[in-house]
């Protein structure tokens, strides 16, 4: 019965001649590990082809959903972090098998005559396989993705004559944005694949057709493709497999940095490591010769890549062939390796790449909270824990410090200081060094600034030295009665507990002849010194940055700090954002 | 086809250790990807609709005092895969006063298979526009051949003191005798 089955179906099918075909294509010589890169290589372009329809069905190509997509599926979706990992690590894999595969063909000589179509169809498929890297690489639309992309589709515009045009239709105008991603996608999982899938048919096709160039010498008689051939080839398909899933699981799927943003300085940004020579190699064409390194030199070398089933007639031209591809893994190792080595020891690439880990984990915890249909950029745009120190880093660390530092943790010139350091502003500490005559003219706070010679630091150097040990606790308790109005979210529970020691410093704050209010405005009381109603909170620091020489502060004794809003070199929302981060308070993920 | 130069078909006599260890090892690697897919494809199975609290929907003073139903929108969160969007409607009701402070609130989708229920011309019912189910002012089925297995769905709702209406907006399953919230 099943015998009549199979003949009534391979009667109208012819699908035992098929099988018979394709799974007892000789092997001269018999099965050999060497074989099997081949293989490997259609096996992880079928995973590509399984993840990457999957990964399809919750990916959404637009500058507003990309990255939101993909956050989705890394974070939300079940078992997200595994595929994309998957999807991830077999392209790295699948680029290291390419070059293995390429010298294993070099080295036997297979691509001599009557094999040179063959390994042109090859070299095709090298390059569509980079391609889909190269396109893959922008699809999470995340600060990395990028700028890399920006940069490699620069180097497209470099080419003379049609750069420009090319570039524009590439990335779908003139700037980044839902084109670049709609067409990137559509290459990278419609055109691009169809191309590989299609050249991968004529690949084997051809190599059916010539057979197997066997390794010489032969180690035994011809076998069949199956068992023995095909259990090598899944051996090693299980063996780079095993490697890509240690990859999945100590990366925890694949990485995903902070959504793209064009306004957002990015020095983080380097290709995916296979393409680093070339980013290494670029370095020594400064200038006008960039194009030289960027399209020049490489055409050359895959010229001399195509021409090598020409040159490998002679056997002279074989070993030139076999030292130009040593030449070009060793330069191309060499290149990668002086690369990583530059980054290593670069301390401003190592401090952004810690930055935009930071950033890229805030993100993820601002998306955890639901995103805005402007998309997880606007959330971190408007993110006092990461605008803050960029705005204070941009505008304020020329004179102040923020822990010793320019707010982003650069570092700064010893002596450029000439401002309060910011760190903990508002709080009991800041406030009681401040309240101290010999802290006070230290560089941390006023030492730096004109007001060294003015009349709080005079009034505290007649007073607090003759203080009694009980005027000094008093002093200490208006320290902390001041620091309450701030309502720092650091200090609340202190605040609560010491509300009696607190209304003993407040008492001394309204002492209008021997206490703060002697000089300073405070609720009610109105006087010249600058005003301590609500010091520190969010609104009396975004007035006093805004306009630290209206009367209500330093009036005519402002030394040389800018009326940030009032000349409006920040908005409103960039005041907000950095009297929050300097008072701590920022969104805080609820604890699940 | 021809089989020239290929090797002749295996000996009767065959490895079978090495043929089972190919179609282990084969097997292995090949339900990697399809596996990993699916349980992401799979992920909408765990995903349940939030429940909805009550939704202020309308004041009961713009309400037809003769019972004459309204459609108005609801408006609360959206939570669409990674988007959160606050105050945007999340679907429709037909509300009637039926009451000093008493109100019937029913959803505005049709029961059989979603599509959305209009009044209907004479203004005492509504009617579907898809399968032509036809429903009583209180929502109960009106002919007999209406293909709708049941009634418009009410909804939970609440007139509050100062007349404002509160609304406990559902969807439920189509196509079904019972009520069964999705």
């Amino acid at each position: 019965m099943k015998q009549e089955s199979t003949n009534w179906l391979d009667q109208r099918t012819g699908y035992k001649a098929l099988v018979h075909e394709a799974l007892f294509e000789n092997v001269p010589g018999g099965a050999r590990w060497r074989y099997v890169w081949g293989s490997t290589l259609v096996f992880f372009f079928s995973v590509q082809v399984i993840t990457g329809l999957f990964l399809w069905m919750a990916y959404s190509p637009s500058s507003q959903t990309a990255w939101e997509s993909v956050y989705f599926i890394q974070n939300q979706m079940w078992g997200g972090w595994f595929l994309r990992g998957l999807h991830h690590f077999v392209a790295q894999a699948m680029t290291i098998l390419l070059v293995f595969h390429l010298m294993q063909v070099i080295i036997d000589g297979a691509y001599r005559a009557p094999r040179e179509v063959n390994f042109w169809s090859g070299v095709i498929l090298l390059l569509l396989t980079l391609a889909l890297s190269l396109t893959g690489y922008l699809l999470p639309w995340d600060q990395e993705g990028f700028w890399a992309t920006a940069v490699s589709t620069n180097i497209i515009a470099l080419s003379p004559g049609v750069g420009q045009a090319a570039q524009a239709v590439v990335i779908g105008g003139t700037d980044y944005g839902h084109h670049t991603l709609t067409r990137f996608f559509a290459l990278h999982a419609g055109v691009i694949p169809g191309a590989i899938m299609l050249f991968i048919v004529v690949h084997i096709y051809f190599f059916r057709r010539h057979g197997v160039k066997p390794a010489e010498p032969k180690k035994g008689a011809d076998v069949g493709f199956w068992p023995d051939q095909v259990l090598r080839d899944a051996v090693a398909c299980l063996a780079v497999l095993l490697v890509v899933i240690f990859f999945i699981f100590r990366y925890h799927g694949a990485p995903l940095g902070a959504p793209a943003d064009p306004a957002e300085q990015y020095s983080a940004a380097r290709p995916e490591w296979y393409f680093l020579f070339l980013f290494q190699f670029l370095k020594y064409f400064p200038g006008s010769a960039e194009i030289v390194g960027a399209i020049i030199v490489p055409m050359l070398l895959m010229a001399v890549l195509v021409a090598m089933p020409y040159f490998g007639r002679w056997k002279l031209g074989h070993r030139f062939n076999l030292g130009f591809m040593a030449t070009m893994i060793a330069g191309a190792t060499l290149l990668t390796y002086l690369a990583m080595r530059a980054d290593r020891n670069d301390p401003d690439y190592i401090a952004s790449a810690k930055a935009a880990d930071q950033d890229a984990e805030r993100a993820v915890e601002l998306a955890n909270g639901g995103i805005p249909i402007a998309g997880a950029v606007s959330l971190m745009r408007a993110d006092a824990y990461t605008q803050g120190p960029r705005i204070f880093s941009r505008n304020c660390s020329a004179c102040h410090r923020y822990d010793g530092h320019d707010g982003l943790g650069g570092e700064l010139p010893k002596d450029s200081i000439s401002a309060s350091d910011l760190k903990g502003f508002g709080s009991r500490e800041w406030i009681t060094r401040f309240l101290n005559p010999d802290s006070l003219v230290s560089p941390k706070h006023w030492g730096g600034t004109a007001l060294k010679d003015g009349d709080m630091v005079s009034w505290l150097t007649e007073h607090v030295p003759d203080y009694t040990p009980e005027q000094k606790q008093v002093l200490q308790y208006a320290a902390w009665a001041l620091s309450a109005e701030s309502g720092l979210k650091s200090q609340r529970e202190a605040d609560g507990r010491d509300s009696a020691k607190i209304a003993i410093g407040l008492a001394f704050i309204r002492d209008t002849t021997k206490g703060c209010t002697s000089c300073h405005t405070f609720h009610e009381r109105k006087k010249d010194g600058p005003d301590l109603t609500g010091y520190g909170s969010r609104a009396w620091m975004m007035d006093f940055i805004s306009d630290p020489a209206h009367e209500r502060f330093f009036g005519d004794n402002n030394d040389r700090m800018p009326s940030f809003g009032k000349e409006k070199t920040l908005t409103l929302q960039e005041l907000g954002m950095v009297a929050d981060w300097l008072r701590g308070d920022w969104y805080v993920a609820p604890k699940k | 086809m021809d089989d020239s130069g290929h090797s002749p078909a295996p000996p009767a006599r065959r490895n079978f250790l090495i043929k089972t260890a190919a179609l282990l090892v084969g097997g292995v690697i090949t339900v990697v990807a399809p596996v990993a897919g699916l349980i992401t494809f799979l992920d909408p199975l765990r995903r349940k609709a939030g429940a909805r609290g009550l939704v202020r929907v309308a004041t009961i003073g713009s309400l037809p005092s003769n019972g004459e139903p309204k459609k108005l929108p609801v408006l609360d969160t959206l939570v669409d895969a990674w988007n959160r969007t606050e105050n945007v409607p999340v679907g429709s009701v037909y509300i009637q006063k039926t009451g000093k402070a008493t109100v019937r609130v029913l959803n505005a989708v049709c029961p059989h298979l979603g599509c959305s229920v209009g009044i209907n011309a004479a203004k005492n019912g509504f009617a579907c526009p898809c399968h032509k189910s036809s429903f009583a002012l209180d929502g109960k089925i009106a002919d007999p051949k209406s293909p709708s297995p049941r009634g418009m769905d009410e909804l939970e709702a609440e007139v509050k003191a100062n007349g404002e209406i509160w609304v406990k907006f559902q969807n439920f399953r189509k196509g079904t005798a019972n009520k069964i919230p999705v």
